[in-house]
C-alpha cells in the first residue's frame, strides 16, 4: 500500500543496463557521466534472480541495455534467463559488438525483438556522431542479419540539429532494411546528452517541421512500417509523462545493480537507491525510499497538485524539474504552466556549434 | 499519397508473427498482448479472436468459430474480427498467409 492507501501499481517494463561499457561515443547518450566500471558488474546468476523477481512483480518485458549489451560474453546466458523468467525481452544495441553467430545464439535462446540505433542516414555523418569510423556499415549489415533470422526489427534514430534535416531518409533507410518500427527519437538532456545539450538542440523551426513530415510520413507508409515519434519536450506545451509516472511502470537496474525508478534519477541529491545485492526487486519496488519519494501525487506542489493534467502526465520529469529548475518537486519546467518555463525557452536559444564532449568509458 | 487500408478476404490466413505473443498475466490483470517494445491488454473477446489466429485457419473460418461458440451474429463478429486484425496488420503485429 502506499501512504494514500491506493494499491501498489504493477510495473510492465524492467530496463536491465548490463554494462557501461560501449565501443561508440554518442554525445547524446543518457548513461550517467559517472559510468559503472567493469569489475562492478552483475553477474548472469544475478540478473537470472532479478529476471525472476520482476516477472513476480507483473513485469512483462525487459529491455536488455546499456552501455551495449553485446559488450557481455554471457549476453546468450542473461537473454536465456529473460526467457525462462517467462519476460519478453528487446535487445538495444548498436549492434558494434554483435556477429551473426552471436545472433543467430541469441534467436536460439529466445530473444523476441531488437532494435538497432542508427545515428543518421548519412554514413559519414553517422559514424561522425558515433564518433566510430565504419559504425554504419556494421550496424546496416547486423540489421539485415536480425531480419534473416525471422525477428522484428526496430530502427532507433536520435534526433538533434546534426541529422534533423535528414528524417525523410531515415525512415527510407528503416524501411530498406526492412524493419517492421521506426523510432524518431528527438534528444533528451540527460547525462551525455545534457553535457552536450547547446551542440544538440535544434531551431523551432526545425522541430516544427519533423512534426508535419512524420504525420506525411506514416500515411505514406501505413501498413509497411510503424513510426513512433517521441516529442522534444523542451519545445512541448505540456511535459512527458515521463517513465509512465514514478515508481509506476517501469524501473532500471543499473550494471553495478542499483535500482531506480528512471534511468537519470541518480541526479537528485537525497534519494536513498537500494541494490539488488542486498535486496530483492520485490521489496525494492515495495519499499525503496527512492521509490516512494515521487510516487502517486501526494508529494505535488502547484500548479501539478490542481491540475486537471495531474493523473495524466504526472507533473512531466522529476530529474527534469531538479536540474533545469533546481526543485526534483517542481512543475517540469517544460510545462507552459510552470513558474519556471522562462529557462527553457533560454535553454532553447543557447544553441552553440561546439564539438562534442564524446562519451568515453 | 495515401496507402489504402489493407484489405481482408475470408480466404487469408491470419497469424501473429514471431515477436508478437499473447499471454495471460495474473498481476497484469488478465490477456495481455506483447510485442516489440509495447504492451497491449486484451480483453476476452480480443483474446479469444486473437488465439484463433495459428495461420492455419482462415478469416472465414475463425469468424464461423465465433460466431457458434458465442451463440452471436455472424455479421456482427465478422465486422469485429476485421476491425481487430485490420488495426494489427496495420501496426505490423499481424500476418496475413
Amino acid at each position: 500500500m502506499t501512504t494514500n492507501g491506493a494499491s501498489l501499481p504493477a510495473p510492465l517494463g524492467l530496463l536491465a543496463e548490463l554494462t557501461h561499457r560501449c565501443p561508440l561515443g554518442c554525445p547524446y547518450c543518457s548513461n550517467p557521466l559517472a559510468l559503472d566500471k567493469r569489475d562492478h558488474e552483475l553477474d548472469s546468476a544475478t540478473w537470472a534472480r532479478v529476471f525472476r523477481e520482476a516477472a513476480s512483480l507483473g513485469v512483462l518485458q525487459v529491455h536488455l541495455s546499456g552501455g551495449e549489451p553485446a559488450a557481455r560474453r554471457d549476453l546468450p546466458e542473461i537473454v536465456k534467463a529473460a526467457h525462462d523468467a517467462g519476460l519478453y525481452s528487446n535487445l538495444i544495441t548498436s549492434a558494434v559488438g554483435l556477429t551473426p553467430q552471436t545472433l543467430s545464439m541469441l534467436v536460439d535462446v529466445g530473444l523476441d525483438h531488437v532494435q538497432i540505433s542508427i545515428q543518421d542516414s548519412d554514413v559519414m555523418s553517422a559514424d561522425y556522431i558515433a564518433g566510430y569510423k565504419g559504425a554504419s556499415a556494421r550496424k546496416h549489415a547486423i540489421a539485415r542479419e536480425v531480419v534473416k533470422l525471422g525477428l522484428p526489427l526496430t530502427i532507433n534514430m536520435v534526433v538533434h540539429r546534426a541529422n534533423i534535416e535528414r528524417v525523410e531518409s531515415m525512415v527510407e533507410l528503416a524501411l530498406s532494411l526492412s524493419a517492421s518500427r521506426v523510432e524518431i527519437a528527438h534528444v533528451q538532456y540527460y547525462g551525455w546528452a545534457l553535457k552536450n545539450r547547446a551542440a544538440l538542440m535544434p531551431t523551432r523551426e526545425q522541430v516544427d517541421k519533423v512534426v508535419r513530415q512524420v504525420e506525411l510520413l506514416r500515411a505514406k507508409h501505413r501498413g509497411r512500417i510503424v513510426i513512433d515519434a517521441v516529442v522534444p519536450d523542451y519545445y512541448a506545451r505540456y511535459p512527458k509523462p515521463c517513465v509512465g509516472g514514478w515508481g509506476r511502470r517501469s524501473l532500471n537496474v543499473t550494471p553495478a545493480g542499483r535500482v531506480l525508478p528512471c534511468h537519470a534519477a541518480e541526479v537528485i541529491p537525497g534519494l536513498e537507491f537500494w541494490n539488488v545485492r542486498e535486496y530483492s526487486l520485490v521489496d525494492i519496488w515495495r519499499a525503496s525510499p527512492a521509490f516512494a519519494a515521487f510516487r502517486g501525487t501526494d508529494w505535488m506542489q502547484e500548479p501539478c497538485k490542481s491540475c486537471a493534467r495531474r493523473d495524466q502526465d504526472f507533473g512531466g520529469c522529476r530529474c527534469q524539474a531538479f536540474i533545469i529548475a533546481g526543485d526534483a518537486r517542481a512543475a517540469d519546467p517544460v510545462c507552459h504552466l510552470s513558474s519556471h518555463h522562462a529557462l527553457v525557452e533560454h535553454l532553447t536559444a543557447a544553441r552553440e556549434e561546439s564539438a562534442y564532449s564524446y562519451r568515453r568509458f | 499519397m495515401d496507402r489504402p487500408a489493407i484489405q481482408l478476404s475470408n480466404g487469408a490466413c491470419p497469424r501473429l508473427p514471431k515477436g508478437v505473443r499473447l499471454t495471460h498475466n495474473e498481476a497484469q490483470g488478465g490477456w495481455v498482448l506483447l510485442a516489440p517494445e509495447r504492451v497491449f491488454k486484451a480483453d476476452a473477446i480480443t483474446a479469444e479472436i486473437l488465439k484463433r489466429c495459428t495461420g492455419e485457419a482462415t478469416l472465414g473460418a475463425i469468424v464461423d468459430d465465433l460466431a457458434k461458440t458465442f451463440a452471436a451474429p455472424r455479421e456482427r463478429i465478422h465486422t469485429d474480427v476485421v476491425n481487430l486484425l485490420g488495426g494489427l496488420a496495420e501496426k505490423k503485429l499481424l500476418e496475413l498467409d
